[in-house]
C-alpha cells in the first residue's frame, strides 16, 4: 500500500492505542459485570462497600435508652409510645459527642402531622384523636397544657 | 434401503430431532444456587396504617443528605381522595415532609381545593420510594456503567461514576429519581442501604409510628414481609411496565399509580 493510505492508518492506530491505555489506567480493576450481569450488573464493585459506609444519623430508640432509660420507659406506658424518640428530640448524628444537646422539636407544626383532624375514612387518621389547627388555641403550643411523653387527657 | 429399516430410521431421527437444546444443556449447580439467594431485600406498605405524619420523609432526607428545602426527595407519601362522584383528586405537599396538616389538597396551578366531607368516599395516604425493581429500567439506560444492581437487589448509584445524564430519571416509570441538587448526580432511595446491610432498619421505617413500612428479605419464609407476601392480599405499582417492583402495598386501589 501506499504512504497516504498508511500514514492516516497510523494516526488512528495510535488514537486507539491512546484511548485504550487510558481506559487500562484510569478504569478500575474490579469494573466489570458482577451478580446481576450485563443489563443490571455492570458497575465498580467497590461502590457497594462505598454505600455501606455512609454514616447514619439515626441511631434508634435502644440507643437512646442506654442513657436516658427513665425517660423511655416513662414514655413506653402512655399512648405516645410507638413514636421514636428522634422524631422529636431530632436524629442522634454522634450524641453526646457531637451534637452535645439535640434541637428538641416543641413547635404545633410537629403535633399536628397527626392530631390535625382529616376526614381519611378508609385510613387509620380517622382514629387519631384531633383538632382544628385554625380554632384550638391558636397561637399556644401544644406542650403548653399537653405532656408530650404523657399525652392522656386524663392527667392533663 | 428395506422398509423396516427406513422406518427404524425415522423413528430414531424424529424421536432425537424432537429433545430440545435445552434438554441436552449441562446445569451448573452453582447457577443454580446464584439464582436462589438468601437474601433479596424486599418493602412492604401498609397503606391503611399510614396516617400521613411524614416523619418517614423527613427522616429520609435528614438520614441521607438531602436538603430538607429542595423541591426533591427519595420517598413522599400520596394523598387520595376519592369522591363520590367518581373524581379522584391527589396531592403531595413537599413531598409531605412536613406531613399533611391540612384539609385542601394543591392542585399546583388551579391552586387549592377544598372536598366537602360529605363528598369523599374514600380518602388514604400511600408512602412511596423506589421499588427496586427485579428488572430495573434505570439500570438498563445507564449508558457509563453507574447505577447497578447488587446481588442482593438494591439499585444504587456510584457517585464517582455517574456523568449526569439524566437517562435513569427519565427512564424510571416510577419517577423516584431525581438529580441531587448539591452532589450533582442522579439520586434515588438506596433502601438505606447502609443501615440495613448492618442489621438495622430504614431510616423511614425506623420513623414510622405506626408500622406502615417495613423492609424485609423475600428470600426467608420466616420474614414478616416475606409472610405478609405469603398470606395477604398484597399489590404492586404500575405492574404494566414490567419492572417487576419489589415494594407491595397492602390495601391498594387500581385508581394508585
Amino acid at each position: 500500500m501506499k504512504g497516504h493510505v498508511w500514514r492516516p492508518l497510523f494516526v488512528v492506530i495510535a488514537i486507539v492505542v491512546c484511548i485504550l491505555l487510558f481506559r487500562a489506567v484510569y478504569v478500575p480493576d474490579d469494573f466489570g459485570a458482577h451478580d446481576r450481569g450485563y443489563t443490571f450488573g455492570y458497575h465498580r464493585l467497590s461502590n457497594e462497600q462505598e454505600w455501606k459506609d455512609f454514616p447514619a444519623k439515626y441511631k434508634g430508640t435502644e440507643y437512646c435508652n442506654e442513657c436516658h432509660d427513665e425517660k423511655v420507659a416513662e414514655v413506653s406506658v402512655a399512648q405516645h409510645e410507638m413514636i421514636p424518640c428522634e422524631n422529636c428530640h431530632s436524629a442522634a448524628f454522634n450524641h453526646p459527642d457531637n451534637p452535645e444537646k439535640l434541637a428538641i422539636d416543641r413547635s404545633r407544626d410537629l403535633c399536628i402531622r397527626c392530631h390535625s383532624t382529616l376526614f381519611m375514612p378508609s385510613s387509620d387518621r380517622n382514629d387519631i384523636p384531633g383538632i382544628d389547627p385554625a380554632e384550638h388555641n391558636v397561637g399556644m403550643e401544644c406542650s403548653d397544657c399537653h405532656n408530650p411523653h404523657n399525652p392522656s387527657l386524663e392527667e392533663m | 434401503m428395506k422398509r423396516r429399516d427406513f422406518l427404524k430410521s425415522t423413528i430414531v431421527f424424529v424421536s432425537g430431532a424432537s429433545i430440545p437444546l435445552s434438554a441436552l444443556e449441562l446445569i451448573d449447580p452453582k447457577e443454580v444456587l446464584a439464582a436462589n439467594e438468601q437474601l433479596r431485600w424486599g418493602f412492604l406498605v401498609d397503606t391503611h396504617k399510614c396516617v400521613g405524619c411524614g416523619f418517614c420523609v423527613k427522616a429520609c432526607k435528614i438520614e441521607n443528605d438531602i436538603p430538607l428545602n429542595a423541591h426533591v426527595t427519595r420517598t413522599w407519601v400520596d394523598r387520595y381522595i376519592m369522591k363520590k362522584d367518581g373524581k379522584v383528586v391527589a396531592d403531595n405537599p413537599k413531598g409531605a415532609q412536613n406531613g399533611f396538616t391540612n384539609k385542601k389538597i394543591d392542585q399546583n396551578h388551579a391552586g387549592m381545593l377544598e372536598v366537602p366531607d360529605e363528598e369523599i368516599a374514600q380518602a388514604f395516604f400511600v408512602p412511596k420510594l423506589c421499588n427496586h425493581c427485579e428488572t430495573p429500567a434505570c439500570v438498563q439506560v445507564c449508558p457509563v456503567g453507574a447505577t447497578y444492581q447488587t446481588a442482593d437487589g438494591a439499585v444504587l448509584v456510584d457517585r464517582k461514576w455517574c456523568i449526569g445524564c439524566g437517562y435513569c430519571i427519565m427512564g424510571c416509570p416510577y419517577g423516584v429519581r431525581f438529580f441531587h441538587p448539591t452532589e450533582h448526580v442522579a439520586d434515588k432511595c438506596t433502601f438505606c442501604y447502609h443501615r440495613i446491610s448492618k442489621g438495622g432498619n430504614t431510616a423511614c421505617a425506623q420513623a414510622c409510628p405506626f408500622g406502615a413500612r417495613k423492609i424485609g428479605n423475600l428470600r426467608d419464609p420466616n420474614d414478616p414481609v416475606a409472610q405478609a407476601l405469603l398470606n395477604q392480599r398484597v399489590g404492586v405499582l404500575r405492574d404494566e411496565y414490567g419492572t417487576k417492583p419489589q415494594v407491595f402495598y397492602i390495601g391498594l386501589n387500581m385508581e394508585v399509580h
